[in-house]
């Protein structure tokens, strides 16, 4: 611990008499290295800050890291864990309690005013200085703890979960908190109750004219509606589609299976794009129905019906993927018995199959539902009139009007939809889940589909996989024509418009007006997903090897935090880190912390499936040949790990590149990402460009992850070995 | 009056999974009411062929028939069969009644003798007034008890059986095992139980059949397969044996065995002289520190305290013999080391063809 210690109080003391302390709005080459820094009140350390320009409030900070740093001297292990913890907590105390208490026009409370006197000074955001010096105090804190025998005396342990409860805390609770806040607050800034109630009861969010035969509903309605519509449609498509690969003895179920892939590589407003193209004004549809029989198609694809259309093409596959573990999950033994005792396919499919799926079933269609709420770019695409809550918070932020108390309300009307979606899964899957996992004995093979089921599902699933095949294949070649609904000749002019690379004397230029975009999401999604994988192998690591005081509140919060659908967190950011101490927005950094905890939800669950098959009993042989968590984690886990990691890593880098829903909020000129690149296009009517960027995004992220399934291989664990179960359907 | 028809006829089936045989040719007939053992290390086919008399799965070449009835090709539902599985397969959707009662409704049973039967079931495995449980609130051995019921009240033409005690603990193992042998007893129906479990199989069959690779070795009586095995692999499946390979041939005092490491054994008059592989269960030799002829020179390895016996390793002419001597109070194992002479009862030598 004494080692730990020292890098510790070293790292504290570094951080406050080193780096710039505040947030640096130049860049880094204009600030004088050479020395010229330490004097400057823009690029000061805290040492200097406190000392030359009067910031006497960081004195207290300053005289943790000494105080840190001092007792090191005590020669206890318990006293010097003890002064540890003691240092670590009012270190942070100091930092959280100076950085609050004053904001952007002095003292932020009237008592502190009257017994300071006016302060004459503001708060800035926290920079490389106060940043090191917090997480110091952070781990001083748990090592301290771990030493007074807290998290089993393992100081790894204490540091990770100090780490991961401050990460999950600062970038998902925080920004929420003070969303629902703002929700609260009337526009002249003060918070009643009565704002919240009166913005809640606005006919434009709850209003059901529409039954009376108005034109259209509150979107809380519209949001409610077309989730119900979407969830129940693709789950029913998606329960054909897995009953017809898992059982249906067709010819190439892996085919069908690489629709999974799909919607991981596309970002969702793909589909909307595809739909414009065939039913779209100038689509083909309408070009042919007006070339047959003189019919102008209209613009019926704009609205409900377009984007459920559009979601039900886009979601199909995710559901898809849900249930195909459901369907596999029934233990064929449980079918089996059913067949000794009388009951044909049919009834040991209606009285068994289905009933033991049911729970996973309503999962399904809750993660329909959930998908359904937090779609941003098909609504945005294709809703023309009819608002869902995703776009009508968008336009209150980034509208004329700029109501933050109206987009924090119906931010927090989407939230509670949501959880109420996360409520009931919680409870699904947590009380009745009857689908076995790793059960002992479970040999067998399933049953074939009784013969008029199979029917069904070829009947839908078939023609339904040829037509989002033929979508994908519009939208991917659409903007290979000169102007689509006009003119049909092939032409390479929009990527070239879009990618064009021009040799120049001064070199290369990237002249094409995507790359910009294209080369911002590619950096920041590389900067992510390292940092995401980590964060989640990390805390899988947390929630299925360790056990300590909290951890399951925190593995509820963790997954809490992914129910939060993506509007709502970028709104929530961009108002919870507008203004210091985190004073982020309009940075990459905030695009970064947006990935990584958009996305945290990838490494953790691939980390916590592989570490659910790497026996505990690993772990305990590393303890009791003395390594630490550390070691066990290091030595054991990780190398066992390997193709997770990379799986994560792959994963969070391509889920990041196609993201639309929370970013659309965090782009700033600087740092304009490729999705939303792409929506401005099409909201623009310049589908060319659109179209050729969206299929360069999807094909390299195919290839990105076809690369991986090379690299890792597939892992798929089968219950028989493929030849026995062929064997035995003959 | 004809004869009674077999509850179980498996008639030259044989069996694969693409170019991997499975079962090759297997024939046995259990008669209607009878205990039968399905016995054989893993890989030796016998769960697969107890799968097959429940209709997963179709011989490439044989019939099946149940209760005298060609059944070869019929799905399960069509075969009145019972099956009780390893992990039991209890739906957990349904209530311990609602498990039990789903083969009657199947049999359309009208509703009022669905419920004594029911009833009835569960009191013959002791589970009277659990019906309104659920599976999962259930020890493993009453869950194990719902299967069993959930199966015999249909009254099956064969009750068959995948390793149902493999998932209990020892003790409860040795248990259950008794009350199966009871209810098979008081419902006499025709049962068929698989197993890697020799002991097991012993204690609870009337006859067994011993399969390796895919083959039916050798079926007959516990005691019958134990005392004469038809084969090697019979002979050191069932217990524990040495085995010898030597040649018969005959002598003045009549036939006797030799061996190439020079082991000579009397030979009873029934075998055939030639090529000969003895086995001799450990049992069948005794000790004595100064042998009378013809008896084998031997030097003491090993000793193994087991309890009701002592087990000795004793090495003579280059092989290792193993010896049980029953142990009484008092009575001090031979030391490694200790020069001994093997004794064998020419009564207690099986001559295998090797």
């Amino acid at each position: 611990m004494r080692r730990a210690a020292l890098w510790l109080a070293a790292l504290a003391l570094a951080g406050v008499v080193l780096p710039p302390w505040y947030l640096v709005q130049d860049r880094l080459a204009d600030i004088d290295w050479s020395g010229g820094w330490l004097t400057e009140p823009d690029h000061a350390p805290a040492v200097s800050q406190a000392l030359l320009f009067g910031r006497w409030w960081l004195w207290p900070v300053l005289a943790t890291a000494a105080a840190a740093a001092a007792s090191l001297l005590l020669p206890a292990r318990r006293s010097l864990a003890r002064a540890l913890a003691a240092c670590g907590t009012l270190g942070l105390l100091a930092l959280i309690i100076q950085g609050y208490a004053i904001g952007l026009g002095g003292w932020r409370f009237a008592v502190l005013e009257a017994v300071f006197g006016p302060l004459g000074d503001r708060q800035f955001g926290i920079g490389t200085g106060a940043t090191l010096a917090a997480l110091a105090f952070l781990w001083m804190a748990t090592t301290g703890l771990a030493g007074l025998g807290f998290f089993r005396g393992d100081p790894f342990t204490a540091g990770a979960v100090g780490t991961v409860a401050l990460a999950v805390i600062l970038f998902t609770f925080l920004p929420i908190a003070s969303l629902l806040s703002d929700a609260f607050r009337t526009s002249e800034g003060t918070y009643t109750l009565g704002a919240l109630f009166g913005r809640l009861g606005d006919d434009r969010t709850w209003g059901l004219a529409c039954l009376a035969g108005a034109p259209r509903c509150g979107v809380a309605w519209n949001t409610l509606m077309l989730a119900l519509m979407t969830a129940g449609g693709t789950t029913a498509l998606g329960l054909a589609f897995a009953l017809l690969v898992t059982r249906g003895g067709i010819r190439f179920p892996r085919a069908l299976r690489t629709l999974t892939i799909l919607p991981i590589i596309t970002p969702s407003f793909v589909i909307g794009l595809g739909l414009i193209l065939i039913f779209g004004r100038s689509g083909i549809v309408n070009q042919l129905l007006y070339g047959a029989f003189g019919i102008e198609g209209g613009r019926w694809i704009y609205g409900l019906q377009g984007v459920w259309l559009a979601q039900m093409f886009a979601f199909t596959p995710t559901v898809f993927l849900v249930l195909i573990g459901v369907v596999e999950g029934v233990s064929p033994t449980m079918e089996e018995a059913a067949q000794t005792l009388r009951a044909n396919r049919w009834h040991t499919f209606a009285t068994v199959s289905l009933p033991l799926m049911r729970p996973g079933i309503a999962n399904a269609f809750l993660v329909a539902f959930v998908e359904s709420i937090a779609d941003f770019g098909n609504p945005i695409v294709l809703g023309g009139n009819f608002g869902v809550l995703s776009t009508e918070i968008f336009f209150a932020v980034v509208g004329a009007q700029a109501d933050a108390g109206r987009a924090a309300t119906l931010a927090l009307v989407l939230l509670v939809f949501a959880l109420g979606a996360f409520w009931a899964q919680a409870r699904i899957t947590g009380s009745r889940s009857y689908v076995s996992i790793a059960g002992k004995g479970d040999g067998g093979v399933h049953p074939p589909l009784p013969a008029w089921v199979r029917r069904l599902c070829l009947g839908v699933a078939l023609p339904w996989a040829g037509l989002t095949i033929l979508l994908y294949a519009m939208a991917l070649t659409g903007g290979f024509v000169e102007t689509w609904g006009r003119d049909y000749t092939p032409t390479l002019r929009h990527l070239v418009r879009a990618f064009d690379l021009e040799w120049s004397a001064r070199g290369l230029i990237w002249s094409g007006v995507a790359w910009n975009s294209v080369w911002t999401t590619v950096k920041l999604a590389a900067v992510a997903a390292p940092l995401t994988a980590a964060l989640g192998i990390i805390a899988a690591w947390l929630f299925t090897r360790q056990s300590f005081v909290g951890r399951r509140a925190l593995e509820f919060a963790t997954m809490l935090s992914f129910a939060v659908p993506g509007t709502v967190i970028g709104v929530a950011y961009i108002y919870a880190f507008n203004v210091p101490p985190l004073e982020l927005t309009g940075t990459g950094i905030i695009i970064v912390l947006c990935f990584m905890f958009r996305n945290l939800s990838v490494g953790l669950r691939s980390g916590m499936a592989a570490m659910s098959q790497i026996d505990r009993s690993l772990d305990e042989a590393s303890f009791t040949l003395g390594g630490g968590g550390l070691d066990a984690l290091r030595r054991v886990i990780l190398p066992l790990l390997r193709p997770a990691i990379i799986a994560a890593l792959a994963y969070s880098f391509v889920r990041a590149v196609t993201t639309v829903s929370a970013v659309i909020f965090l782009v700033s000129a600087e740092y304009e990402l490729a999705t939303v690149f792409i929506i401005n296009r099409v909201i623009n009517g310049d589908y060319g460009v659109a179209i050729t960027t969206s299929t360069a995004l999807i094909v390299t992220m195919g290839a990105v992850l076809a690369l991986i399934q090379v690299v890792v291989g597939s892992r798929r664990i089968r219950r028989r070995a493929p030849a026995l179960a062929a064997g035995a359907r003959a | 009056m004809n004869a009674p028809p077999n509850g179980v006829e498996v008639d030259a089936v044989s069996f694969a999974y693409g170019a991997n045989v499975i079962l090759d040719d297997v024939s046995l007939a259990v008669p209607r009411g009878e205990f039968f053992a399905f016995l054989g290390p893993s890989g030796s086919g016998k769960t697969t062929l107890l799968r097959l008399i429940a209709g997963f799965g179709r011989p490439e070449r044989g019939a099946i028939r149940v209760g005298g009835r060609d059944v070869t090709g019929a799905p399960p539902w069509d075969r009145n069969v019972g099956m009780v599985f390893q992990n039991y397969a209890l739906w957990p959707h349904m209530t311990v009644a609602e498990n039990v009662a789903f083969g009657l409704h199947r049999r359309r049973v009208p509703r009022a003798e669905v419920a004594r039967r029911v009833e009835q079931a569960l009191d013959l495995v002791g589970l009277e007034g659990y019906g309104g449980r659920r599976p999962a609130q259930l020890s493993g051995g009453q869950q194990q008890r719902v299967a069993l019921a959930r199966t015999v009240v249909i009254e099956p033409e064969v009750l068959l059986l995948d390793e149902p005690l493999s998932n209990l603990d020892a003790q409860l193992r040795v248990e259950m095992r008794g009350e199966l042998r009871a209810l098979q007893r008081k419902t006499g129906l025709t049962t068929i139980f698989v197993t890697h479990d020799q002991e097991e199989a012993n204690a609870i069959s009337d006859r067994m059949a011993v399969l390796d690779g895919g083959r039916i070795q050798q079926i007959g009586r516990p005691v019958d397969l134990y005392d004469r095995p038809a084969n090697r692999f019979v002979a050191g499946f069932l217990g524990t044996a040495n085995l010898v390979e030597g040649e018969v041939a005959r002598q003045q005092e009549g036939l006797v065995f030799r061996s190439a490491e020079g082991i000579v054994l009397p030979a009873p008059d029934d075998v055939a002289p030639g090529r000969a592989l003895v086995a001799l269960r450990p049992q069948a030799l005794s000790i004595s520190e100064n042998g009378r002829a013809p008896s084998i020179a031997g030097e003491v390895r090993r000793t193994e305290f087991l309890g009701g016996h002592v087990r000795y390793a004793i090495e003579a002419h280059g092989l290792t013999f193993y010896v049980d001597e029953p142990h009484l109070r008092g009575r001090e194992a031979l030391a490694p080391g200790t020069r001994v002479q093997l004794a064998a009862d020419p009564e207690q030598l099986t001559f295998l063809r090797p």
